[in-house]
């Protein structure tokens, strides 16, 4: 058999790092599937095939991905990546890691006076939230995708998604935080400090006065005062907060962004990749395709694998031949795997026939360098 | 019943970066550890149902539900946690909200609560495992062994370490109280932490790390699961192709330049492979924690797969 064929259209890579009108690219998929190496390898292509000013925004590479790019340190600013052979285009690339605790600090000192913002980065709740909140991560990712956007320095953007407990955190997060700062509680909580503040639960609600006074003997009333603090603290920044958050959701509408799902031909990364698709469709997200890493292939067409089966069983029973024996379980192994994954990718492929696709062949070794990354650019394209 | 040979601790926690297989490994374990008349359960705490799919079954509810027999009588039961039914659970526990309990919830508090502070959530998520690991009825252990698929590697240590989290926030207390019995619990000799790994790079990267940062932590790590390991082949590490051609030959085969040239091809990459697993397996080994290889499974894995994975678990 040959390569794993995916029965849709095909996905022109090119074409999108190519297009003048393509200002953000978008990797997700679920974790583990090789997202922030497509994200990389794309933005190198970008910038050395089609001579595009590129910044890739990475959440968490591994290591030394990152260091075949010339990041050592999280600094939260793009750094151009040397050493990349763009003299023909002029193409540049440049590549930042998130600093999530960072843009949130950004993010309230640009809403609020520098003494409030003080206030609100002593404070625990923030502390807390701004590192370890559930959706922090993915809300400051959009965050700063929406900095460096706004600075149109960039001819094109390459994102790689928080590595989320699943796909959707990514959308739904910014979402949820804004949907958070902006809700019923925080607004209860707020009443009394707004009314003078002599006592914050004072003029609530009965149902929310049993809420406080569960909170106290559960948690502590020293809770409640760094709570009600931090509550406080925000308040000046919500508008400020829900402006950018519908902006950059707005972006992500918008035809100058396209949205690639990255997958691997696993049952959980395909479902993953099919959720997300139809997602990114209802919230009328401009999807362009999908990628399937990591897919096995052979180029052998003597023989079929049954008849490669059948000789193993004869020789074996013969003896002799060992290294033989070996070297076509090998390729059998390959082939039923082929078949098995590209079995897996139809599940996404037949479910969404019109979402054009590639697939990139698994690499011996993993990728850690340019040049390691340039393959890859070339096997997307 | 009682504890396990090769297996004593009552609570396994099963970790594992993204796509290594960390629920199947967790659930063929529970399967394991249910042989011959034993129930154990096995629990999610992340909403992503990966239980009820690997079982081929409806979304789990917040309840524990058997989802499979195993010999001799016994049974794997199976429960997804939910931390705002947790936290209506515990309150109600504690302080008999009833009706209360439910107004909370209509006015967001129980969102707030479990949102505004993350360390509280999986105070709740560790504190209903806690729960169901030392619960006993009549006398007798409700469960023989808990097994819980636990957040991958990149955030097991912050999951795991609940009081430090906590006590940023909550100083006295209940919540306090709980977090710290949680805390003794999961540094006990009764707790072992198992890492889920390929044999690849980032995978094996991410697990040393954190069995660096669990034992840190002091909290203890089992062993080191190597997930779909491939058979050795090729033993002598090279390949000609005058060998190739002579099977070949030998099986009645076509053994034109090309098919032999291709095979050698395919060989030669699965040799490239095999020394960097050999190295990877080296560094896993170096850790000092029980490497345990786990075959892969050519079918995928499927309840035949589980019971296989299982049986390799047991032996180990």
């Amino acid at each position: 058999m040959s390569a794993p064929r995916l029965t849709v259209p095909s996905l022109n890579v090119d074409g999108l790092l190519a297009d003048p009108a393509i200002r953000i690219v978008v990797c997700c998929g679920a974790g583990g599937v090789g997202k922030t190496t497509t994200a990389a390898a794309l933005g190198l292509r970008a910038a050395e095939v089609h001579g595009r000013r590129t910044v890739v925004l990475t959440i968490d590479p591994a290591r030394r991905l990152a260091q075949s790019m010339g990041l050592t340190e999280l600094d939260n600013t793009p750094r151009q990546v040397k050493g990349i052979d763009a003299g023909q285009t002029g193409g540049e690339l440049h590549a930042m890691m998130l600093d999530m605790k960072r843009t949130f600090d950004e993010v309230v000192e640009q809403h609020t006076t520098p003494k409030r913002a003080q206030e609100i980065f002593a404070n625990p709740f923030y502390q807390a939230m701004s590192s370890t909140f559930a959706g922090t991560q993915e809300y400051m990712a959009m965050e700063k995708l929406g900095q460096l956007r706004a600075g149109d320095e960039w001819d094109l953007i390459v994102v790689d998604t928080p590595p989320s407990r699943s796909a959707l955190d990514f959308l739904d997060a910014p979402a949820r935080l804004s949907r958070f700062l902006d809700g019923r509680m925080l607004r209860m909580l707020l009443a009394p400090a707004r009314s003078g503040g002599r006592s914050m639960f004072s003029l609530v609600t009965a149902s929310f006065g049993l809420f406080s006074r569960a909170v106290q003997k559960i948690l502590g009333a020293q809770l409640l005062t760094d709570l009600s603090g931090f509550v406080a603290a925000l308040d000046s920044m919500f508008g400020g907060f829900r402006q950018r958050a519908d902006q950059t959701y707005r972006i992500l509408q918008d035809p100058q962004t396209a949205f690639l799902l990255i997958a691997a031909p696993e049952r959980d990364a395909v479902r993953e990749a099919a959720y997300f698709a139809e997602r990114l469709v209802s919230e009328r997200m401009p999807l362009a395709g999908l990628v399937v890493n990591r897919m096995h292939e052979t180029a052998l067409d003597g023989f079929s694998v049954a008849e490669a089966e059948e000789a193993i069983e004869r020789l074996t029973a013969e003896g002799g031949h060992e290294t033989a024996v070996d070297v076509l379980r090998i390729h059998a192994s390959l082939v039923r795997q082929a078949q098995r994954e590209t079995r897996v990718a139809a599940g996404f492929t037949e479910a969404f026939p019109t979402v054009p696709a590639t697939s990139v062949a698994a690499q011996p070794a993993d990728v850690h360098d340019v040049d390691g990354l340039r393959t890859i650019g070339a096997l997307l394209a | 019943m009682g504890e396990h040979r090769n297996w004593p601790e009552r609570l396994h926690v099963v970790t594992g970066k993204g796509g290594t297989g960390k629920t199947s490994v967790a659930a063929a374990l529970a399967l394991g550890l249910a042989a011959g008349g034993r129930r154990t359960l096995l629990v999610e705490v992340e909403g992503r149902q990966g239980i009820a799919q690997l079982f081929g079954l409806d979304p789990l509810p917040y309840a524990e539900k058997r989802v499979a027999t195993t010999s001799g009588g016994g049974e794997v039961r199976a429960l997804a946690v939910d931390p705002e039914e947790a936290l209506l659970e515990y309150l109600d526990m504690f302080y008999k909200l009833g009706a209360a309990g439910r107004a909370l919830r209509k006015v967001g508090a129980i969102d707030f609560a479990t949102t505004i502070a993350p360390g509280l959530r999986d105070v709740l998520l560790t504190g209903k495992v806690k729960e169901a690991t030392t619960r006993s009825h009549d006398g007798r252990r409700v469960y023989d062994a808990v097994v819980l698929d636990a957040p991958p590697t990149g955030r097991v240590g912050r999951f795991l370490n609940v009081t430090e989290e906590t006590a940023r926030l909550v100083k006295v207390g209940p919540i306090k109280t709980q977090s710290e019995s949680v805390a003794a619990l999961l540094r006990s000799p009764m707790t072992a932490v198992h890492v889920v790994t390929l044999l690849e790079e980032m995978p094996v990267q991410e697990s040393l790390d954190a069995i660096g940062e669990l034992t840190a932590l002091q909290i203890p790590v089992g062993r080191v699961l190597v997930n779909s390991a491939r058979p050795p082949l090729l033993p002598a590490g090279r390949v000609t192709k005058a060998e190739i051609k002579r099977g070949l030959v030998a099986a009645g085969l076509p053994a034109a330049a090309a098919t032999v040239s291709q095979l050698a091809a395919e060989a030669q990459a699965h040799l490239t492979r095999r020394e960097l697993e050999q190295s990877l397996r080296m560094e896993l080994t170096e850790m000092g924690r029980p490497v345990v290889e786990l075959p892969l499974l050519p079918d995928g894995v499927d309840r035949a797969g589980l019971e296989q994975l299982a049986t390799h678990l047991m032996r180990a």
